[in-house]
């Protein structure tokens, strides 16, 4: 029996797939289920297929599942595209206006069933894809009553009338399964009853950034950050903050900084294109060592790539992007809770060292739904970093010293409006006092004095996250969203003997060596897998002395999320070709 | 309350422009305008560009923060969104503000931020040695441009005024008191004033000199007839001038700016809020995501 189970629906863009999608989701969240919602989607509004799974689950999931057990199809393109994705009698619904027909290959049981037509009866064209999901209720024996509770609560603004048609799409697409005598074709696993929240990595972000603090957020739009601008536009009112939607991300970058150089906390979210831009910014908040917290959500490029698909190339970008040598710390969630944890972590660390802090995230955690269990918001707690007390400044009889050389490298700092601490904050190499100062002396004591800064990070225990390393002959190293790929392979791999495990580099830079060479001492081989053709984050283990001769990359780069089956397929090539 | 003098504003730095620069006059006017309104230097934060401009917050003891070119606008808009009792000034040049900055310049008009911008607007590009700006007249010739400037110049007092600005000046850096008047008007107007200053390069530009600026310019504060309150008369009276013109131009005693019209935003300043985010309040956000 199969451990989880994936039903899609599929159609052009702009008929409403996401939000049904997300309905049939968020319902079966409620009911108990893990969830993991992933679509495939293009750069369009309207026009063009695109289609959204389900996976369902007991247990947390985090990748996609190779087949689905059912197909909902809105359009032909959606049979053709998709069919090969359903066993041999597994059920394709179709909407009977589309006259429906199966390729040759196809072994699917197709159920012609009248979406359009039963919801033109109804009176109401829109719930077409509620009746598609009413339908669903039956095949996997789903209480009608959740959704139809549901649907009430979603549609309650709409009125009565509009809440009544949803609830009548859901019963009449239930009613033709069950005439049909297709009802409980699938039976699902217990759901564990416990309560979960539904989300994506965007969503727990900005939540984690608004529970660290964060008040100010400037962005330009851009795909697949966007969700973080607008998630904190409709929270920030409530709590005094300001979403500025700017002109340019050369213009957000610079709001942030000068935001955080007044002593508030502000971020800003884009992706790869938007990011190139803001390298520039990113060298300020270095060299003046003002905090800045900046969200990639990387996508496939260079340029603009491909806006809607799976890539993490942007790790160069973000250690070494821009000229100069300026310090950064790159931190990568790869789940929801992660995201969190890091949207709140980042504003800390920001203030702590001083320097821009960049959350490296990916389309598959930034927009994929996901089932989570908690948010600990207990767990953190707000750090301002070194800010010099009034009192010291009262006492001074000269210059307040915003650059003192310290032993740690973190100078304290005055925040404008603090009398006597009026200081010069550049761009430009500085003295101790924060004016301009090209001398060889000074410039080599500043320089030595920010990189000093960051070196506790090396250790930082959250900076990387080990599990079943202790016995394992091969450790697969990764780090973003495919650590849930990852995990299914590993435990895959485990039920057919290998001994398997993995480790989760939290934070790219400064790379956490010491931790990595410790988790990955016992493996008899490292495999290192990651979204991007050249072995980006392999390089980086490279330059901090991590690699040797159990290595070997995994690369992905089609532009899909890296599959459990291609990580147990390599981890069994690295084993079968060391036995030849 | 502590008075504030000259002196305070003053730094230990000796000023690097050349001798006679336009932009000693811009520093002077501003210096003299903060202590003549008793603001003391802590309360005040100057976002300054790239150029010779941007060395302005090197020369005075208030809060600085010395940008990447061109992003003077956004970062003081950051400013004034942390800590909004601040007065925050950007500075900059006309490459820094009509060049690589246009876009933002544009933006924050119509934003109506509440910053004020004063442009040290030279027509040439003097730490570079000698480039035309976007503000040098055609047919100025250069090394860059050895046959002449080609372009036509940006009209920067028009462009505000088209762009939306609520508050609108010209001054002249030798004509002191009228600056001062014009930055002084500038701090009490909410929202975005911009005061574009000629301040002559003496090294590179022969043309826009302090001679032909003194021969060349009217000054409408002194013309009885023109009052500063309707955007269409402005527009004809600098457009109609080649915007040769020192004055208040245009001033909108309406104007809200863009930290009052942001829905919900904090009345008082971002930075000394308590941040700590409620565990309640936390548990509601989250149920929306059931």
């Amino acid at each position: 029996m199969p451990t989880s189970f994936a039903w899609m629906i599929g159609g052009d863009q702009g008929e409403g797939i996401d939000a049904t999608g997300d309905v049939f989701g968020r319902v079966l969240s409620r009911l108990g289920y893990c969830i993991y919602g992933y679509r495939h989607f293009s750069s369009r509004i309207k026009g063009g297929h695109t289609n959204f799974t389900v996976r369902i689950a007991r247990e947390k999931v985090l990748a996609p599942q190779a087949n689905v057990e059912v197909l909902v199809a809105l359009t032909q393109e959606t049979i053709d595209r998709n069919c090969h994705l359903l066993a041999p009698g597994a059920p394709l619904l179709a909407d009977s206006q589309l006259k429906p027909t199966l390729p040759e290959a196809c072994r699917a049981q197709l159920v012609e069933i009248p979406l359009t037509q039963i919801a033109r009866e109804i009176g109401a064209p829109v719930v077409r894809n509620m009746v598609a999901v009413g339908a669903s209720t039956a095949l996997f024996g789903l209480p009608l009553e959740a959704f139809a509770a549901y649907a009430r609560e979603k549609f309650a603004r709409k009125g009565e009338t509009v809440a009544g048609q949803n609830v009548e799409a859901l019963q009449r697409g239930r009613a033709f399964i069950e005439e049909l005598g297709m009802a409980g074709r699938f039976s699902l696993p217990e759901p564990a009853p416990r309560e979960r929240y539904l989300m994506t990595g965007n969503d727990s972000l900005a939540l984690g950034a608004l529970a660290g603090g964060c008040r100010i957020m400037a962005a330009y739009p851009i795909t697949p950050a966007t969700d973080i601008m607008e998630g904190l536009a409709g929270l920030f009112p409530r709590f005094g903050g300001a979403v500025c939607q700017m002109e340019d991300e050369l213009a957000a970058i610079t709001l942030v900084i000068g935001a955080n150089y007044a002593g508030a906390r502000a971020m800003t979210a884009t992706s790869g294109p938007g990011f190139s831009l803001m390298q520039e910014g990113i060298g300020l908040a270095s060299m003046a060592e003002i905090p800045a917290v900046v969200v990639d959500t990387q996508r496939v490029g260079p340029s603009t790539g491909m806006p809607t698909k799976n890539e993490q190339s942007d790790l160069m970008a973000a250690v070494f992007g821009g000229h100069g040598e300026g310090q950064r710390i790159v931190m990568a969630p790869g789940t929801a809770e992660q995201a969190f944890a890091d949207g709140f972590e980042a504003f800390n660390l920001a203030d702590r060292y001083q320097c821009p802090v960049i959350i490296l995230s990916d389309l598959a955690l930034a927009q994929w739904l996901q089932s989570v269990e908690d948010l600990p918001l207990k767990q953190h707690r707000i750090d301002r970093g070194a800010i010099v007390a009034q009192e010291e400044l009262d006492r001074l009889t000269g210059e307040f010293e915003r650059y003192r050389v310290t032993e740690d490298g973190i100078s304290p700092r005055a925040l404008p409006g603090m009398p006597k601490g009026q200081f010069l904050a550049t761009g430009v190499e500085h003295a101790s006092s924060g004016k301009v100062s090209e001398a060889p002396q000074n410039r080599v004591s500043q320089v030595e004095k920010r990189s000093r800064k960051l070196a506790p990070l090396r250790t930082r225990p959250e900076a990387i996250e080990a599990r079943q390393v202790d016995d394992a002959e091969v450790v697969v190293v990764c780090f973003g969203s495919i650590v849930g790929a990852v995990d299914e392979a590993v435990e895959r791999l485990r039920q057919a003997g290998v001994r398997a495990g993995r480790v989760q580099v939290r934070q790219l830079w400064p790379m956490p060596d010491l931790p990595l060479t410790g988790a990955l001492s016992g493996a008899a081989k490292v495999l290192v897998a990651e979204q991007n053709a050249t072995g980006e984050l392999r390089q980086l283990m490279r330059i901090a002395g991590l690699e040797d001769s159990r290595y070997r990359s995994l690369l992905h780069f089609d532009g899909t999320l890296l599959s459990p089956e291609r990580v147990v397929a390599a981890v069994q090539a690295m084993s079968v070709k060391e036995e030849v | 309350m502590e008075t504030v003098t000259l002196q305070d504003y003053k730094t230990s730095e000796k000023s690097w422009w050349c001798p006679g620069c336009g932009d000693f006059g811009v520093l002077a006017a501003l210096q003299k305008t903060l202590v003549k309104l008793g603001i003391p230097p802590h309360r005040v934060a100057i976002v300054a560009g790239i150029g010779c401009s941007g060395k302005m917050g090197n020369y005075i003891n208030s809060y600085n923060i010395h940008v990447v070119h061109g992003r003077t606008l956004p970062s003081a808009l950051g400013v004034k969104l942390a800590n909004r009792d601040l007065l925050v000034i950007a500075a900059g040049g006309d490459g820094d503000g009509f060049a690589i900055g246009m876009n933002h310049f544009v933006h924050a008009v119509r934003r109506n931020i509440g910053v004020k911008y004063i442009v040290m607007d030279n027509h040439i590009y003097g730490l570079t040695k000698g480039q035309n700006s976007p503000t040098s007249d055609q047919g100025q010739k250069v090394k860059a441009a050895p046959f002449g400037n080609v372009e036509s110049p940006v009209r920067p007092l028009s462009l505000a005024l088209t762009a939306g600005a609520t508050y609108v000046a010209q001054g002249f850096s030798s004509n002191q008191a009228q600056l001062a008047r014009l930055i002084e008007g500038a701090i009490a107007h909410p929202g975005f004033a911009f005061v574009n200053v000629l301040s002559p390069c003496v090294t590179y530009n022969k043309i826009n000199t302090y001679d032909f600026y003194k021969q060349m310019l009217y000054d409408l504060d002194a013309d009885k007839d023109y009052l500063p309150d309707s955007r269409g008369r402005a527009i004809s009276a600098v457009l109609e001038r080649e915007e040769l013109v020192t004055g208040l131009i245009y001033h909108d005693p309406g104007s809200v700016a863009y930290e009052d019209a942001l829905p919900g935003f904090s009345q008082e300043p971002l930075a000394g809020r308590d941040i700590t985010l409620g565990e309640a309040e936390f548990e509601e956000l989250l149920a929306s995501y059931r």
